[in-house]
């Protein structure tokens, strides 16, 4: 992907001669561009296979009766298919991100930490490859949801559950590296004149993402310890006949799953407030209210766990405050968004695939956010809780949120990667397929739950039947648009127009000032800070 | 690497070691609130009775419905004498429980309780509860457990009836039967 | 099979096309798009709260869309639309900061009143517990006099079947049980929900009331039903293999019915408690059976067992009379239809019948290592 860069006249003792060639290159760069290339490519891959997961799901789904699977892989498939979606797509697809964009981004020539860098990505092809390998085991995979709660996986649980409690630790322990990582370069990293007030936001959501991420990773690691110590050493932490507590899972859970759902969606709102405006040709608006809203929202994001379990049995005393933490969160989203239109309002737009997404995600997301406001209220939670209108609500604010946050990163950002323009038409089908694939799939999942349909069944009772089947033509054409986007990216790669170091006329920042496709050691010698480099 | 950046990675290290050891302090953490909020019914442990001190409120009474239940994999039989009592709040009383182990091995068993509604915790007091310690039954044996509580004459005046429900685990290997026989107290 | 699979095909394209149109022509009936009103009065509070959330969503939606594709349309490049330079207004973010603060505040008083309302579990007229099984729900009855009276299981009857497309599905599919909980009208019932094993969750939409049963904690729910009628809930939390087939059905009946139901169930459950304490020795159970035997079997089956096959078939060593007990007991209480072997359960007393199904299984070098009691008649006649 990245050019080799011929050594320069004047340049420092480090003669580099290019990367290294082969697979070798691969196994042991610690070069952030080679690294964000690994991260995007095996995101992109999980993906894929997350994807088939839930088309076997959607398949099952399709109409009334068990047509395709039996219920115990149906319970992996939808676990699994959350699992990988969670911890290996969006999440690997962010850090990429990050990793090619940052050091640009604020003008260093690397991540902090190259050598833990490498480590950080390697872990997870191997964490993964456990994690699926137990589909294969005797007793089959995790079955219990990407949730987990105590006892269904501990006391209940098959016996691959610790190799899943392996992975879930591995996959932990390469977060937590990557956004020491990120953090440490960011605070100590960026070139001269570069302040945390001028940083782009993509940079300012993954700082404040990467604590986020420190803050609970190791909280997962507890609870994943508390289990397997219940599992293997008789311990009862989650086991009520040993004085334990299964309702205390949840909690601890959640300490750490609400903050995770934010850790998904932060560094999309940074893209989409770098997309914009590119393509309205304008500043985004209110830099700083925009920093703060994030911030607040990192903040919030601590006091709210307990609304995934308002069915629980708290006494109302909690229930109320969780109510009303979780409502709050509405206010500094609210801001983001209204930003994000004035931003547009009275720019001079164009829509190039980029941008499509981005406008999609500002809308689509906005509904999830919609969705999860009337969550929040937790009396009429107890008809939404655990049927489909969470899974719509979530998958709204991960799939045209995330999702399409990332496939417009890549749009955007994959000339100055690769030096090479994507087919504008293809990108646009792409778009209009995705577009129609994931409300096809997930709009008719507000009314089947709203008609009672629960969650994490393999087959419903006949008045869910239409929805079911129209949600399931949806996944279809999302699934094929998908492996199109892959068909997209590749073309680009091999055949794609050369594109120019500016690439988007509306674009500022530092990466634009740099060639395209990006050289292999970029900002070896810090660069000046102009106004006009800075955040956009 | 510059030595910024090697303190800026000491300190994030050390709060991810912190956060790790926060998730194991949340267990007894966790315990608190549910002491102080009455979360998931958790009765509090062995309550001293002075006759002095209580006074008996006779201008209402409060109905406790006790519930047993035994877990998928215990064999015991258990029950209790009464479904449950009228009382005041302010006098104690004693209901009897029985368990009996039909099989032909030694067996412990953990009876452990809820009540609901949860905001009553406080005021339900127990002054001597066979759920306070593990039981030991021979086998074939039968075993008559009294219970004695008080019912706070402070319990909210809306709350007319408690549900107190013990659920029985089978804890035989758990526990190290020696020590454990030496300690039964058939209360 | 195959012309089925075939109309099946067609069948399936057409339901898709159908439904398509029908969306697009908006006649899907409104009742599936929307959240059930439901029939209790908490049920009504909490659809009257989310019809207010969501019509406020939906016009901050129009509003905010609205600006945003207006914009759109407006100020596009390619209409020659030139870009303005603004990039901060402080007294507008103010302004958007604190009006969606002000809605907050609004929805919280009537969101917080209804949860209020749903907490109040005082006042009770009746308690049932309920808990969660892997994979079915059991019920059990607490008096006025708070005696345990009876408990039954709940468990889904949707045949297997239909399940698998081998036959056409019921109105009810997946919605039904052998026995549903049945609770009087107008009454305030509280239920005491917890669990066996894993976490469940039980739901009632139209009651509006939905709580998890989890092990060894007790929830409480209530409930006052105004209206008689059968209402079909699931369970609402992963909890295995099965867990989309344990549904929750709650029958509310006028209260003279559910008296005489209750009464009845009474006396079942004495009968049965009579039975249960009716527990006999090998040696008894010999004795009796073989007076049985004699009396009522020989005839046919030969007092060695050997009968006259293969009209009467030998019991020596025989598949039913060697395996499984409940099998054997179900066979000599319904008979073999278009056999001479009669229906047994009119004739003899649970006792009798326990008695020579015991002696059949441990005579003539039969020799399985179980016991027939009366109550193993009774439970095994029940599980038909």
């Amino acid at each position: 992907m990245s050019e080799v860069v011929e050594a320069h006249a004047g340049h420092d003792d480090h003669e580099h001669h290019g990367p290294a060639k082969g697979l070798a290159r691969w196994l042991f760069t610690t070069n952030h561009k080679d690294i964000g290339t690994l991260y995007l490519w095996f995101s992109f891959t999980m993906f894929l296979i997350g994807g088939v997961m839930a088309l076997i799901v959607r398949a099952e789904l399709f109409e009334p009766g068990m047509q395709f699977v039996v219920p115990e892989f149906f319970n992996q498939m939808t676990t699994n298919h959350g699992l990988i979606m969670v911890f290996g797509a969006v999440m690997p697809a962010f850090v990429g991100l990050a990793n090619w964009l940052v050091p640009m981004m604020i003008g260093a020539p690397d991540m902090a930490l190259p050598r833990l860098n490498n480590l950080s990505f390697w872990i997870l092809p191997f964490a993964f490859s456990i994690m699926i390998s137990t589909l294969f085991m005797e007793g089959g995979g995790p079955n219990f949801g990407w949730t987990f709660y105590a006892p269904l996986s501990t006391t209940y649980a098959p016996d691959s559950v610790t190799y899943f409690i392996f992975a879930v630790h591995l996959m932990g322990a390469s977060s937590i590296m990557g956004s020491i990582n990120i953090i440490a370069t960011i605070l100590n990293m960026r070139a001269l004149g570069m302040t945390l007030m001028k940083m782009p936001l993509f940079v300012w959501t993954w700082l404040i993402t990467a604590y986020l991420l420190i803050a609970v990773m190791p909280v997962l690691a507890g609870a994943v310890t508390m289990m397997l110590f219940d599992i293997h050493f008789g311990t009862s932490f989650f086991n009520a006949a040993g004085g334990g507590d299964p309702v205390m899972f949840q909690h601890i859970f959640w300490f750490f799953g609400h903050p995770e759902v934010y850790i998904m969606i932060l560094p999309a709102f940074g893209i989409v407030s770098q997309i914009i405006p590119t393509f309205a040709r304008k500043p985004l608006f209110g830099y700083d209210s925009m920093v703060y809203a994030v911030a607040s929202i990192a903040f919030l994001s601590f006091i709210v766990w307990a609304h995934h379990m308002f069915t629980v049995g708290m006494p109302l005393a909690g229930q109320l405050f969780f109510m009303y933490a979780t409502m709050l969160i509405a206010i500094p989203t609210g801001v983001k968004v209204f930003n994000w239109i004035s931003t547009m309002w009275r720019g001079s737009m164009s829509f190039e695939t980029p941008m499509l997404f981005a406008i999609a995600f500002v809308v689509l997301f906005t509904i999830g956010g919609f969705s999860g406001l009337m969550l929040a209220i937790t009396p009429a939670d107890y008809q939404y809780h655990d049927t489909y209108f969470v899974v719509a609500h979530f998958h709204y604010v991960l799939v045209p949120g995330a999702i399409f946050s990332i496939i417009a990163a890549t749009y955007y950002w994959i000339p100055k990667w690769c030096g090479r323009m994507y087919d504008e038409r293809l990108g646009k089908l792409h778009f209009w397929l995705s577009f129609i694939g994931v409300n096809v799939t997930f709009f008719p999942q507000h009314f089947s739950g709203l008609a009672g349909m629960p969650r994490r069944i393999p087959d419903y009772a006949l008045q869910f039947a239409d929805f079911n089947m129209l949600s399931s033509i949806g996944a279809f054409i999302f699934g094929f648009s998908q492996v199109f986007f892959l068909y997209i990216v590749i073309k680009t790669i091999r055949s794609g127009k050369p594109a120019t170091d500016r690439v988007w006329e509306g674009a500022h920042g530092l990466e634009w000032t740099i060639p395209s496709p990006a050289p292999y050691h970029t900002f070896t010698h810090p660069p000046r800070i102009t106004d006009a480099e800075a955040h956009s | 690497m510059n030595q910024s950046s090697l303190r800026t990675v000491r300190k994030l290290i050390m709060l991810a070691l912190g956060m790790f050891g926060f998730a194991f302090a949340l267990v007894p953490l966790y315990d608190l609130l549910c002491e102080l909020t009455g979360l998931n019914g958790k009765t509090a442990g062995a309550y001293v009775y002075d006759p002095a001190r209580e006074s008996v409120d006779e201008t209402r009474t409060v109905r406790v419905i006790f519930i047993t239940n035994t877990n998928a994999d215990m064999p015991w039989k258990f029950w209790s004498e009464k479904g449950g009592v009228e009382v005041h709040p302010g006098e104690l009383h004693t209901v009897n429980f029985f368990v009996t182990n039909p099989t032909d091995k030694v067996m412990v068993g953990q009876a452990v309780p809820s009540l609901a509604p949860g905001l009553a915790v406080d005021y339900f007091h127990k002054t001597e509860c066979f759920c306070f310690e593990r039981q030991v039954l021979q086998p074939g044996e039968m075993m008559e457990m009294p219970m004695r509580f008080i019912v706070g004459s402070e319990l909210p005046g809306h709350v007319a009836s408690l549900n107190l429900s013990y659920s029985l685990f089978d804890v035989t290997d758990f526990v190290d039967l020696s020590t454990e026989d030496a300690a039964n107290n058939p209360s | 099979m195959s012309v089925n699979k075939h109309c099946t095909g067609i069948r399936r394209l057409r339901t898709a096309a159908g439904v398509m149109s029908m969306l697009a022509s908006g006649l899907v009936a409104a009742d599936e798009l929307n959240m059930r009103v439901g029939v209790t009065d908490i049920s009504r509070q909490v659809y009257d709260l989310h019809m207010l959330i969501l019509w406020i969503c939906v016009v901050i939606g129009a509003v905010v869309f609205g600006a945003m594709f207006w914009s759109i349309i407006h100020h596009r490049r390619s209409a020659g639309y030139q870009a303005a330079h603004f990039h901060e207004n402080t007294r507008l973010e103010i302004a958007w900061t604190i009006v969606p603060t002000l809605i907050l505040i609004a929805m919280c008083i009537p969101a917080t009143r209804v949860l209020v309302a749903m907490y109040d579990t005082g006042g009770e007229d009746m308690t049932v517990e309920v808990r969660g099984y892997q994979w079915k729900w059991q019920y059990k009855y607490l008096d006025e006099d708070f005696d345990r009276t009876f408990s039954f299981f709940s468990t889904l009857t949707t045949p297997i079947e239909e399940r698998h497309n081998l036959s056409a599905k019921g109105e009810h599919y997946l919605l039904e049980v052998d026995e549903p909980l049945r609770i009087p009208v107008n009454k305030k019932v509280r239920f005491l929900v917890t669990s066996e094993d894993v976490i469940h969750a039980w739901w009632v939409p139209d009651f509006g009331i939905k709580r998890d049963a989890v092990p060894g904690m007790l929830n409480e729910l209530w409930a006052i039903v105004p209206e008689p009628g059968v209402y079909r809930g699931q369970c609402t939390e992963l909890c295995g293999k099965d867990h989309g087939f344990m549904p929750v059905v709650v029958e509310v009946m006028p209260q003279a019915d559910f008296d005489a139901w209750y009464a009845s169930k009474l006396v079942a459950e004495q009968e049965r408690q009579q039975l249960e304490s009716m527990v006999f020795t090998h040696e008894e159970l010999m004795t009796q059976g073989e007076a049985v035997y004699t009396k009522f079997c020989a005839s046919c089956h030969q007092p060695n067992g050997q009968g006259v096959p293969p009209v009467f078939p030998s019991l020596v060593g025989s598949k039913v009379a060697t395996g499984p007990r409940d099998d054997h007991i179900r066979l000599v209480l319904n008979g073999v239809t278009g056999t001479s072997m009669q229906a047994f359960s009119g004739q003899l007393s649970k006792a009798e019948l326990a008695a020579v199904v015991h002696f059949e299984r441990h005579s003539w070098g039969n020799n399985t290592d179980d016991l027939t009691q009366p109550v193993d008649v009774a439970n095994a006649a029940a599980s038909n």
